[in-house]
């Protein structure tokens, strides 16, 4: 207590003896600051976006395709093809009590959808309930997505991709409007909420029309789904769902639990886990450039300080002979430098602060493909908590070393000083 | 803060042995690298509490290294010196800044002042250095003030005092955390005849008072003012006698 104030009072600022060298450290600080908090802000919003857009695909998803078998069991052959059926799904349900939630796909390319005058052909697919929550397509207000009782009666319901039905209905509230599939009457029950989709398989979403697995069944006459797509109930517990699901289905099929051609698996969690390994290395690799530009600030106070201590060398001798302690001398001094670097960080800080937000501003009015992906900057706490550590430690080694040589001379000498 | 609680007992030092200061076959080698000089060649000196001191000697004799180690500044290559009974070579360098704090205060001949500070801060900042509480440090300053006779300028700056002012308000700072020694250096050597008059008093009033005073100067007349004159040079003293 008594230390700092006798410091303070002790110590006038740097700015006295060489007012436009410090001019230049504490905009080189600040420049310092602003580049690592647009770098780290800039890697948060990628970071955001990449992750929001993984999340398009489902959250703890995994995907299997069918295969055909490889190994010779139980007295049947290699080459088997292997085809699940939509019970197959409860059957993993009921057996796998590690696997929450899970769903069956068929898909139909080239399904003629028309309203009114206009007409495409895109892809249909027929789904349980569950693959809304699945795979994070989730209604508009105003609309719903295919239940239960869809999926029991066979209705002929339809939920639309956001872009379909803007194709179809243009401005117009589709839901509970009536849309031909394949000639036949579906009422739209619900639209697809925006989302950023990156990881996908038959195209987007936003792009395909949705039906009850069992009107499509009854519809297009088909027994096999196309793949079959499951949540574990945590993602720590993927490799044990996988292992029984395997063993479930290979006594159903009579395959080897053990055959890896006979599903194929997309397992979206060891992907995720990839994808932050990933953005950290990015994020790490943005902080080390920012810091580096922060550094040369940190020269530059390191420099004044060194100016500080040559200037007040006889001051110093005589505290030193007044019964100063070192503590008293390098306190101050390295105070002081961690005063001048914190100045430029406040400021750049700030300036930092306001560029992101105008930067955000823009991006979000902004249309393009290419600016939504790169994600809008994002200032987030560990941000803010790096960028003053950063400034903090810098602050401390360029006052810790010219402090370390302003005790150094002995006081006899730095009395004698002009 | 400070203080290791060996505190002695204040005053004259007991015994017949005890000098207040004893230094015996001091030595102080400067090495430049190219050349070795030796400043101190096997000096002794004794001094006793309450005497009134002056060194002197020419340029070069050795005095302002003496003073140097005496103040605790420097310390000796070779030698004993014993402040108070204690042994000051081989001190930390912590320790050394203790013992100039609490036992030693200095009155330079250029003031040494520090510019940013009142007057009644530069007085206030070895209390400060000793950990001596505000109410405390007020007083004293305030006290002594008054014995040098500036109350009425604490709040001026260095800048803003005559040279006379300026070494009054440094004896006030030496005296102010209550030091064995007052070791005074060329203290008249910035200022007129008359200031320079009123502080070599000032001093002899201080000595009157018991305090011990080790004056360095060349002058002969201001060492006719000490009552021990003692003559440094090439490093030795060569004579040391009262003044009668």
């Amino acid at each position: 207590m008594l230390t700092a104030k006798l410091i303070v009072r002790l110590f006038h600022s740097a700015a006295k003896i060489q007012r436009k060298r410090m001019i230049l450290t504490l905009t080189a600080i600040a420049w310092g600051t602003i580049a690592i908090i647009l770098l780290l802000s800039f890697g948060e919003g990628l970071k955001r976006s990449m992750d929001q857009g993984r999340r398009g695909l489902g959250d703890s998803l995994v995907i299997l395709w069918m295969g055909e078998t490889e190994k010779a069991y139980a007295g049947l052959p290699a080459g088997r093809p292997i085809r699940l059926v939509p019970d197959d799904v409860e059957l993993v349900l009921k057996s796998v009590p590690e696997i929450a939630s899970a769903s069956g796909e068929m898909h139909n390319w080239n399904v003629q959808l028309v309203n009114g005058r206009k007409a495409l052909n895109k892809l249909v697919v027929g789904v349980h309930p569950a693959y809304g929550e699945l795979r994070t397509s989730y209604p508009q207000p105003g609309g719903r997505y295919i239940d239960e009782l869809d999926q029991r009666l066979k209705r002929r319901v339809v939920f639309l991709g956001n872009e379909l039905a803007k194709d179809l209905f243009g401005t117009e509230d589709p839901v509970g409007k009536t849309l031909l599939v394949a000639d036949m009457p579906f009422t739209v029950i619900g639209v697809l909420q925006k989302k950023r989709q990156m990881g996908m398989y038959g195209g987007p979403d936003s792009d395909r029309a949705t039906i009850p697995l069992s009107t499509f069944e009854a519809m297009f006459g088909r027994r096999y789904l196309s793949n079959f797509i499951y949540k574990p109930v945590t993602d720590d517990l993927t490799p044990v769902a996988k292992r029984r699901l395997m063993e479930v289905l290979g006594a159903k099929y009579r395959f080897d639990p053990a055959d890896t051609r006979a599903l194929y698996f997309w397992d979206t969690i060891e992907n995720t886990k990839v994808f932050s390994n990933m953005m950290i290395g990015i994020e790490i690799f943005l902080g080390v450039i920012g810091a580096l530009t922060m550094i040369i600030g940190g020269v530059g106070v390191a420099n004044i300080m060194f100016a500080a201590v040559t200037h007040r060398t006889r001051e110093i001798g005589v505290q030193m002979a007044l019964g100063a302690r070192r503590v008293y001398i390098t306190g101050a001094l390295v105070l002081e430098s961690l005063a001048l670097t914190f100045l430029g960080g406040i400021f750049g800080i700030g300036v930092g602060a306001a560029i992101v937000q105008a930067l955000a501003a823009v991006q979000e009015r902004a249309k393009s493909e290419a600016m939504e992906f790169l994600g809008q900057p994002t200032i987030s706490i560990p941000i803010a908590v790096t960028t003053v550590t950063l400034l903090g430690l810098i602050g401390l080694v360029a006052g810790y070393f010219p402090a370390r040589r302003a005790v150094s001379v002995e006081p006899a000498v730095a009395l004698r000083y002009e | 803060m400070f203080g290791n609680g060996r505190k002695k007992n204040g005053g004259t030092p007991g015994g017949g042995n005890g000098a207040l200061m004893e230094l015996k076959g001091i030595r102080k080698i400067y090495d430049t690298g190219a050349v070795k000089v030796e400043a101190l060649r096997g000096l002794d000196l004794a001094v006793e509490g309450n005497e009134f001191l002056a060194i002197v000697g020419p340029s070069g004799s050795g005095k302002s290294t003496l003073m140097n180690i005496i103040g605790c500044l420097d310390t000796a290559t070779e030698g004993s010196y014993r402040l108070r009974g204690e042994q000051v070579a081989g001190l930390t360098i912590d320790r050394l800044a203790e013992i100039r704090n609490k036992r030693v205060g200095f009155v330079f001949q250029n003031f040494n002042l520090l510019p940013q500070l009142t007057a009644f801060e530069n007085v206030e900042l070895p209390l400060l250095f000793k950990g001596t509480p505000a109410r405390q440090r007020r007083e004293r300053v305030e006290l002594l003030f008054e014995q040098v006779g500036l109350s009425d300028r604490m709040l001026h700056r260095p800048v803003e005092l005559s040279g006379g002012e300026m070494q009054r308000v440094a004896i006030a700072r030496a005296l102010a955390c209550e030091p064995d020694i007052i070791l005074a250096d060329e203290p008249t050597g910035n200022l007129d005849t008359t200031s320079g008059r009123d502080i070599i008093g000032m001093f002899e009033d201080l000595w009157r008072k018991g305090h011990t005073l080790v004056l360095i100067t060349h002058d002969p007349a201001i060492a006719r003012r000490a009552r021990r004159i003692v003559n440094v040079q090439d490093g030795t003293v060569v004579s040391d006698e009262a003044v009668a």
